[in-house]
C-alpha cells in the first residue's frame, strides 16, 4: 500500500464502506461482502490524469465519454481532466454545462473539464471566462493551439488569476514551429521532414513565465518535452512563482528515433507523431529527472485517440496524438525496472502531484490520497508483463506506437467514488 | 536509424542479386547493390546505341507512373526507360484522377495494383509517402522523389555519369552546393557517394544545410559548410542544385544578388576546383541563379549526359526490380 501525500509503504488491509475508505490497517476484520486479494500488488490512490482528450462532442470516431473514460479505468486512471478541443469546444457557459451533462450521463470515471482561454480556441477573443469557471472548469486552456498574442495570453492570466484557476498552455511558438511534424534535429534532416526546434518550446515557456510572474497568476505548462524548458520551469519554481508542470509518458519512454523506427530502412511511423514531438535522448532523460526530482509535478498521459484514417497516410498528413491511458501504467513500470524512475516518484505524479497542481482536493476531498474518506483506489501487480495490442483497447483509439512491445503492470482492481468499477478476470475475489 | 558510419558499413557488406521489391532509397543499398545496377545501366546503354533501340525484355509488364507532383524529365525519362524494355506504361497525374476526390494514397496504390501494375513509379510531396505506399501493395514501387527525403534513381543516374569520367570515387572530392536542406537529390546522392568511398561536401547558406549530416566513416566522409569557395578547392566534381525562389520570401536567403554572390557556380569558381573538374546540376536550372550559364553550358558540364544517363539508369532498374518478381 502506498500512499504519496502521507509517504505510507506498508503492506496493509484497507476496508472500504458506504462508498468511502473506512480504515486502513494490519488484519482488518475481514467480513466484507467483496474481497480483492491484492498480495504482490501495489494498493495506491486512483490515478490523476490531468491531460486527456475524449473527443466528445464531434470527434466521435475517434472517442466518446464512454469509451475514453473506459479506457481510463482499465488504465488505472480514475479522475481525468478533460481537453477542450471538442467541437463546439467549451468556451461559454451554455456548451460547458451540456458537455458536463453528457459527462455525468456517460463518464465511468470522475471527469473534470478544461473550458477555452479564447473564444473558439482561435486566439483572438476571450472565452467566458467566469462563466467557465462557475460552471466547474478546473483549469483553461487553449490545448493545440498556444495563446498567440501575449498581451491576450497577459489579460488571460489577469482574470485567471482573480478566480484562483490554472491555465494549462501547449507552449509552442508557432513562429518557430510552423509546418514541423517532428523534432528538428537530426532524425529530420534525415528523413526529409520539417522539423519543430526545441526552442519553440523553451521561448514559449520564457514568456509564459514572464507573464505568469506580472500577473500572478497560476501557470500549469502541458506536456514539457524539452531539457531546457525544464530548467526554465525549476528556476520559476524556486523563485516562488506559482507555476506547475506535467510530462507525459511518451516523452518520458521515447525519442525522436521511434520515428525513423527499428529498421535499417525509415517507417515514418505516424504513431509516434505527437505534439510537441518525441525529442533527443537527452531531453527524455531530463524529463524522467524531473519526475524522480518532484520538478514535474503530474505525469499526464495527453490521451489522444484517433480513427484509423488519421494515421493511415503520409507522415505529413497524420494527426498528431497517442492513445495513452492504457499503457501509462505499463511503459513508466518498465522504466521503473530499468532503474529509470523510482516508484514512490512515479505514483506521487500520477495521484497527489496532479491533485495540487489543479487543487482538485477543493473539489473532492481526500482525492489523491489514501486515507479514511478516500474513495478512489487502484490496484495494480507491478511484475505482470504484458503485450501491446491495440485491438483490445477499450479506447477508440488503437493509434499506439507501442504495438507488439511488452510492458509490465497489470490493473487488478480500480474503486471510483467507493464502488469496485473494474476488476480484471481471474484476480481473486 | 542508419548513421554515416553504418551506412558505410553495411554498403561493405556482399552479395551483388538483386532482390529487393522496391526501389525507395539509396540508403540501405550495398557497394555491390549499386555495382549491379551500375553494370547493368551500362549494358543498357549499349541497348540504347543500337540502331534499334527497344527490346522486349518487360513485355506484359505495366508500369504506372504516379506523379503527385510536376515533373518533366523523371517521367519522361521513365516512360521511355519502361517503354524502351518493351513494357506497358500508364501515366496517372494527382489532377484528373481519384486523387482530386480525396482518395487515400494507400487506395489509390491497391486499386492500381487490382487494375493489374506490376511497377508504380511515384513522386510524392510528402516525404515518405513512397514507403507508406510499398507497405500496402505487392506491385513493386519506385520512388520519383519524395519531398524533400530521397530521390534514388537521380543519385545513381549522378553516379553512373560520375563513374564513367572518374572511374573510381575513392577518395573523390564532390561538393553538392545550394539549397541541400530542402533537396532529395542532395540527400540521396550522399549515400551513393559515401558508399563509393567519395569525400563529400554538403554547401550552401547557412539556413540551408542540414548540419547534423556531417560524419566521417570507414570509406566515405560528409562535411557541411557555409564557404563555397574554399569548398571548391581541389573538387573532383560540383553539383549545383535548383534554388527555389520561395526560399527568399521564406526569409532563408536575404536576397537572390546575395545568393548568386557567395554561391553561384561561375567560371570564376570553378577556377579554384580541379583542372577538368566535372559540373553537374539535376535540373530544371535556374541559369543566372545557382549557375552560371556559362559553366552550364562549358567544356566541364556533363548535364545533358546526366539526362541521357537516367533513361539507361532507369532501365536498368526497372528490369532488376522485374527480374527480382520473376518477370524475364
Amino acid at each position: 500500500m502506498v500512499d504519496p501525500a502521507s509517504g505510507l509503504d506498508a503492506a496493509l488491509d484497507v476496508l472500504l464502506r458506504d462508498g468511502a475508505i473506512a480504515a486502513l490497517g494490519p488484519d482488518l476484520p475481514c467480513d466484507a461482502a467483496i474481497v480483492v486479494e491484492a498480495r504482490g500488488c501495489v494498493v495506491a490512490p486512483g490515478f490523476v490524469d490531468l491531460h486527456t482528450h475524449l473527443r466528445e462532442p464531434g470527434f466521435e470516431q475517434k472517442g466518446t465519454i464512454a469509451t475514453e473514460t473506459l479506457a481510463a479505468l482499465r488504465g488505472g486512471f480514475t479522475t481525468v481532466c478533460a481537453m477542450p478541443n471538442t467541437e463546439p469546444p467549451p468556451d461559454s457557459g451554455p456548451v460547458l454545462s451540456a458537455l458536463v451533462e453528457r459527462i455525468s450521463r456517460d463518464a465511468v470515471v470522475r471527469v473534470f473539464p478544461l473550458g477555452c482561454v479564447t473564444r473558439g480556441r482561435a486566439g483572438r477573443e476571450l472565452a467566458e471566462i467566469g462563466e467557465l469557471a462557475a460552471g466547474g472548469c478546473v483549469a483553461l486552456s487553449d490545448d493545440g493551439s498556444p495563446v498567440g498574442d501575449p498581451g491576450l495570453m497577459r489579460n488571460a492570466l489577469q482574470l485567471l488569476a482573480a478566480l484562483d484557476l490554472p491555465l494549462s498552455e501547449h507552449a509552442d511558438d508557432p513562429a518557430l514551429s510552423a509546418g514541423g511534424v517532428m523534432n528538428e534535429g537530426q532524425v529530420s534532416e534525415r528523413l526529409g521532414l520539417k522539423g519543430q526546434p526545441a526552442a519553440a518550446e523553451v521561448a514559449a515557456i520564457a514568456r509564459d513565465l514572464t507573464l505568469a510572474e506580472m500577473t500572478g497568476a497560476r501557470l500549469h505548462v502541458a506536456h514539457v518535452s524539452t531539457a531546457r524548458g525544464l530548467e526554465l520551469i525549476a528556476e520559476a519554481k524556486a523563485r516562488g512563482l506559482r507555476v506547475t508542470c506535467e510530462v507525459t509518458p511518451s516523452h518520458l519512454f521515447l525519442t525522436e528515433d521511434a520515428v525513423f523506427g527499428e529498421g535499417p530502412q525509415p517507417a515514418y511511423d505516424t504513431n509516434a507523431k505527437i505534439n510537441p514531438p518525441l525529442r533527443t535522448e537527452n531531453d527524455r532523460r531530463a524529463l524522467v529527472a524531473a519526475v524522480n526530482a518532484g520538478l514535474a509535478d503530474a505525469i499526464a498521459t495527453d490521451h489522444a485517440p484517433h480513427a484509423a484514417e488519421d494515421k493511415r497516410c503520409e507522415f505529413d498528413a497524420a494527426a498528431p496524438g497517442i492513445s495513452g491511458l492504457e499503457t501509462a501504467l505499463g511503459t513508466l513500470l518498465v522504466q521503473v525496472d530499468r532503474g529509470e524512475l523510482t516508484l514512490p516518484a512515479m505514483l506521487r505524479a500520477l495521484t497527489i502531484g496532479p491533485v495540487r497542481a489543479f487543487a482538485l482536493d477543493q473539489r473532492v476531498p481526500h482525492l489523491g490520497r489514501l486515507e479514511p474518506g478516500a474513495t478512489d483506489v487502484v490496484v495494480f501487480d507491478p511484475a505482470e508483463r504484458w503485450r501491446v495490442e491495440a485491438r483490445h483497447f477499450a479506447s477508440r483509439g488503437q493509434n499506439t506506437p507501442l504495438e507488439g512491445q511488452e510492458i509490465f503492470g497489470r490493473v487488478r482492481a480500480v474503486v471510483v467514488g467507493g464502488r469496485l468499477a473494474f476488476q480484471r478476470e481471474g484476480t481473486g475475489v | 536509424m542508419l548513421d554515416v558510419a553504418e551506412q558505410t558499413a553495411s554498403a561493405l557488406a556482399e552479395p551483388a542479386v538483386w532482390r529487393h521489391k522496391d526501389l525507395l532509397d539509396t540508403d540501405t543499398l550495398t557497394r555491390a547493390e549499386i555495382e549491379l545496377i551500375l553494370a547493368t545501366a551500362e549494358a543498357m546503354r549499349e541497348v540504347r546505341s543500337r540502331p534499334v533501340t527497344k527490346v522486349a525484355t518487360l513485355r506484359g509488364v505495366t508500369v504506372v507512373t504516379l506523379f503527385y507532383e510536376q515533373s518533366t524529365r523523371t517521367r519522361a525519362s521513365f516512360e521511355v526507360a519502361a517503354k524502351a524494355l518493351g513494357a506497358d506504361v500508364v501515366n496517372l497525374t494527382a489532377t484528373g484522377s481519384s486523387v482530386e476526390k480525396g482518395e487515400s494514397l494507400i487506395d489509390t496504390v491497391r486499386t492500381l495494383e487490382a487494375i493489374g501494375a506490376d511497377m508504380v513509379v511515384m513522386r510524392h510531396a510528402a516525404s515518405g509517402a513512397p514507403y507508406l505506399a510499398a507497405r500496402h501493395t505487392g506491385a513493386s514501387v519506385v520512388n520519383g522523389g519524395d519531398g524533400r527525403h530521397a530521390h534514388p534513381t537521380q543519385a545513381l543516374l549522378d553516379l553512373f555519369t560520375l563513374r564513367r569520367h572518374l572511374g573510381s570515387l575513392e577518395g573523390r572530392k564532390i561538393v553538392i552546393v545550394g539549397d541541400v536542406l530542402h533537396s532529395r537529390v542532395a540527400r540521396s546522392n550522399l549515400w551513393t557517394l559515401l558508399a563509393m568511398g567519395a569525400a563529400v561536401t554538403l554547401c550552401g547558406p547557412a539556413t540551408l544545410l542540414p548540419w547534423t549530416l556531417a560524419g566521417r566513416s570507414e570509406t566515405g566522409s560528409c562535411d557541411v559548410t557555409s564557404d563555397f569557395d574554399s569548398a571548391i578547392e581541389g573538387a573532383d566534381a560540383v553539383m549545383a542544385l535548383r534554388l527555389q525562389t520561395e526560399r527568399q520570401a521564406g526569409g532563408l536567403v536575404p536576397s537572390l544578388r546575395e545568393y548568386v554572390a557567395g554561391y553561384q557556380l561561375n567560371a570564376q569558381r570553378l577556377a579554384r576546383a580541379r583542372a577538368g573538374a566535372l559540373v553537374l546540376h539535376p535540373g530544371p536550372m535556374n541559369e543566372g541563379v545557382e549557375i552560371a550559364p556559362a559553366v552550364a553550358h562549358g567544356l566541364a558540364s556533363v548535364i545533358e549526359e546526366q539526362v541521357a544517363n537516367g533513361v539507361a539508369v532507369r532501365m536498368a532498374i526497372l528490369y532488376l526490380i522485374a527480374t527480382a518478381r520473376g518477370v524475364r
